[in-house]
Parts: structure tokens; sequence; C-alpha cells
């Protein structure tokens, strides 16, 4: 369980997929099957080609630091301590919002395209809330 | 290129401008209060009553609301609600209503209890919106905490240092301290901006914007009946309007807003002036970054060189491009929408009686921001008919 008390998402008709992913360890996101053409938040059609014809994916979880704000004056469900929020660009090419966890949040620990991983973290006792979250890759 | 409109350059012009009363602490005015005190300011500065109005547009308050409350009965109404540039994007639509005899005198109006919040909506976003699924987990907590994350990805491309971003804020204030209303007039060093709170790093308190209350309020009607006003009249040269993602994170390129680009060639294309032809600039700043963005968005250099806008201080007193004359939202106000703070000073300096005056300035291009970077909209005014 979070020790963080965050806003937690309420999933949509739209979105059930990606929510049920993270409950179950994937980042799934969707790709076209006319165009190949993939994006993120999750919509029910390609903002390429208006195509229907959505696949759901699991994407490879790693990402990169694209950009970020150290917090000073947060949520209050985030504690006192200043943390970072995060844009990671995700292998596949769409960008995310995120936490870096794993590491000092920190200008000095925080280095711009640092290859990262997903993770997912529960949020709610009943597991029905799982949120994505990036690590550092080790070694 | 403004053959490509239909709606020529000088067509519509303002003939009424006024901010509210007072500026900065008002806690004896609710947000529908500031909006009737600025209303009333234009109406008297343009000599009309609200009979005379047959146009309204407001962005964060209920349009159909303020028309009646104010005694106008009107023919055409604008909503338009994307945030701190719904002002511009209002001057756009009017001078096209006005140009299809839809209506003859439009009334533009912003008011916000942005400090002292009386009668001021609240921030509640909905857990199901794109926002309270894909952001509001990670702990943003509104603007300062989101308008801000492109920036580091800004610098490192555009070989800029987080003392640029101190410098705009320390330039600005020497704006400031020549405006009598501003809400901070004591000069800033970048040394001290940079060493102020610590809001969002890379951000301090200083290069974030003001948190006030206030309002301004602007009348628009044809070039035709504007010879007829108590006012000199300020003419609508060029226009434009764009936006892109309402989520931060989907902001496709973290150095150059989309919605900048696309407004800003529509109001370069749309009056048919050049970069050169600008005597004086507003950049809606929310946050030190944005006139860095804003100057290599609308064309008047490469993104990588706008630091040298500040370094070479060309945007300064005494500068070739004067830029943010009144203080902008950093020191002389920012209630949460700034963009009509922009188009007064913009209008101030067309009729030669801002505080801080531009000597024989012809053409001021006033571009604004709204909902962090997710809308643009951008007007060029000119005192030349």
């Amino acid at each position: 369980m979070s020790e963080i008390q965050r806003p937690l998402p309420k999933p949509t008709p739209e979105t059930q997929h990606f929510w049920d992913g993270c409950r179950e360890g994937e980042l799934r996101l969707q790709r076209c099957t006319r165009c190949a053409n993939t994006w993120f938040p999750p919509r029910p059609f390609c903002p390429a080609c208006a195509c229907r014809e959505v696949e759901i994916y699991t994407a490879s979880g790693k990402a990169r630091l694209h950009s970020y704000v150290i917090s000073h004056r947060g949520h209050p469900g985030f504690g006192k301590e200043p943390y970072a929020i995060a844009v990671v660009k995700l292998e596949e090419g769409p960008q995310m919002m995120s936490n870096v966890v794993g590491c000092p949040q920190t200008p000095e620990a925080l280095l711009l395209d640092m290859p990262l991983e997903v993770t997912f973290e529960q949020q709610t006792k009943d597991e029905s809330i799982f949120i994505p979250l990036f690590k550092p890759v080790e070694g | 290129m403004a053959d490509s409109f239909a709606l020529k350059p000088r067509s519509v012009a303002v003939v009424g401008a006024a901010e509210t009363t007072k500026m900065g602490l008002i806690p004896d005015m609710s947000q529908l209060g500031l909006h009737f005190d600025c209303a009333l300011n234009a109406m008297t500065d343009a000599g009309l009553k609200p009979s005379d109005i047959d146009g309204v547009a407001t962005g964060g308050e209920d349009v159909a609301v303020l028309a009646h409350m104010l005694g106008i009965t009107p023919k055409w109404v604008d909503s338009t609600d994307v945030g701190g540039c719904s002002y511009m994007i209002h001057v756009r639509h009017a001078a096209a209503a006005i140009a299809a005899g839809y209506c003859s005198t439009v009334l533009i109006t912003h008011g916000e209890s942005g400090r002292s919040r009386v009668g001021s909506p609240g921030y509640a976003m909905s857990a199901a919106s794109m926002a309270g699924q894909f952001e509001a987990p990670y702990g943003v907590t509104g603007a300062p905490s989101m308008f801000t994350i492109p920036v580091l990805r800004y610098l490192k491309e555009t070989g800029s240092d987080i003392e640029d971003l101190a410098r705009v804020a320390s330039i600005q204030r020497e704006w400031a301290a020549m405006n009598p209303r501003a809400t901070r007039r004591e000069p800033i060093t970048v040394e001290e901006v940079m060493n102020d709170t610590m809001i969002a790093w890379p951000f301090t308190k200083a290069m974030c914007c003001l948190v006030t209350d206030g309002g301004g309020a602007l009348i628009l009607t044809s070039a035709e009946r504007a010879k007829d006003f108590p006012t000199r009249p300020v003419y609508v040269l060029g226009t434009g309007e764009s936006s892109e993602a309402r989520l931060i994170s989907q902001m496709e390129d973290f150095t150059s807003s989309r919605a900048f680009r696309v407004s800003g060639k529509q109001a370069f294309e749309s009056s048919g002036i050049t970069r050169d032809d600008v005597d004086h600039l507003m950049i809606y700043d929310a946050f030190a970054h944005l006139p860095l963005y804003g100057l290599g968005d609308l064309g008047f250099c490469k993104p990588d060189e706008a630091k040298h806008f500040y370094r070479e201080r060309r945007t300064a007193p005494g500068g070739s491009l004067p830029t943010n004359t009144n203080g902008g939202g950093l020191s002389y106000m920012h209630s949460g929408r700034y963009g009509m703070y922009a188009l007064q000073e913009s209008v101030r300096q067309m009729r030669g009686i801002a505080p801080a005056q531009i000597e024989g300035a012809k053409i001021s291009l006033c571009h604004g921001v709204g909902g962090m970077f997710t809308a643009s909209g951008t007007v060029v005014f000119t005192n030349e008919s």
C-alpha cells in the first residue's frame, strides 16, 4: 500500500482497460490497426486517422525522464518533503505524467533523459486502484 | 497575406477600455462585482450606457447573468472560456461579429477575486476527467506545479539557464517600478529572484505570477462609428487563436507551444505586418518562462535565441522591443486570468496614456496563453486608421 494519500482516478469506460492493466502489472497502450499510430491517454479511436479499430497492447514499461519540477508546496497527501512531478517519455513514444520513485527527489539525482522503468503501486485496500510510477533502471 | 481573411485590418476598433477602480486587494467586491465595476468604468470611458451595447462576451462568469445584471439586451453572446487568453479570443470573435452585422457594440469583461476569493467558483476537478485520472494522482497542485513542468526540457534544448528565467522577472520589475498601479514595484535583482522562496524547482516565488483581485473591460465597435467616440480609437489590425493539449504532459513539444505558433501566425498574416513592425509587445507571463517561449513561437527569433532578448535588455526599458511594459503578471497583477490586463496595457500604449509610455508606438501585439499551455489568443492593435 502507498503511504501517500493521492487524489485517486475514477476510471471511465474509455480508460478502464488502462487501469485494469495497472492492477495486473501491465502498462497498456493503444494502437491503430490501420496506421500503426500509438497514443496516450486512452481513447477508443486513432487521433491521427480517426479509425475506430483499436488494438490494446502491453508497453515495454521503459521510459526516459523528459522534464519535471520539484514541488515544494505540494499536495497535503504527499507529506512535507519536496517531491518531483515528472513527465516521462515512453519507449513507444507517448508521454505520461508520473512520479519518479526509488531515488532522491533532487536535481542532482533526477537527470533529464535518465532511463526509467514502470512500477505499479497499490492505492486502495481493496486492490481496485494501482498507479503507474517510474523508477531508475538499475545498473 | 491579409487578403485571405474576409475581415479586413482596421474594420473594428476599441472605443472603451478600463480596469477596476482598485487593483490588487479588493475584499469588498465579489467576482461579479468586479465585472460590474470595470464594465461601468469602460462604459464611462466610451460615453455609453447599457442600452447602447448589443453584444457581450466574458469568460469565467456566466455571460447571460452578466448581460442581464448590467441591463444589456444582447443580440450576440460569447462565453468562450479557455483560461486567461479567453479575452484575446473574445476580441477576435467580437471583431468578426461586428463585421458580420450580428451586433454593433460589444462589451468584453473580466473580473476575478483571485486573492480574496469573494464569490469565486471553486477549483473542483472530477476524478473521472482526463486530468483527474492522469495528472492529479501525481500531486500537482495547480499552475505552479504544472505550467512549469516543460521548462527543464526547454532550458536543456535551448542552452538557456535558470538565470534566464530570473532575468525575465527582474527586468519586468523595472517596468512595474514605473507603474503606480503595479502590485510589486521595488527593484529585484537576478540574484534575489534566484534566492526567493522555492515554489517548484527551478521556479522561485518571484518567477511565479502574483495572486491578486481585479478586472478589466473593453468596448468594441466598427471603425466607422469609432470616430464619433470621445476616446482615441485603437484599431484591431489582426488576430489569431488556437488550442493544444489540456494536459501539460501531452504538450507535443516542451520547447515550443503549438497553440502559440498557430495563433501568432494567424495574427501576423491577418494584420499583414512583419515582426519588425511591432513597436510594443505583450506576452502573457503567468510564469517567467512564457516570454521566452512567446518570443520564439511568435517568430521574433528562434527558441534558443529568446534568452538574448533579455540578456541584451532588448525587452527592457530603453530596449528595441519593449515587452510587458505594465510589469506583467509577475509584477503588475495576476488575478488568475491575466489576459485582459495585457490587452488593457496594449490599448493604453496605443492611446498614448500608459505609465511607461513608448513614444511613437504605432503597433502593439498582445499575446495570451490559457489553461497552462492549453490555449492561445493573439491581437495586433494599431492607433493608425
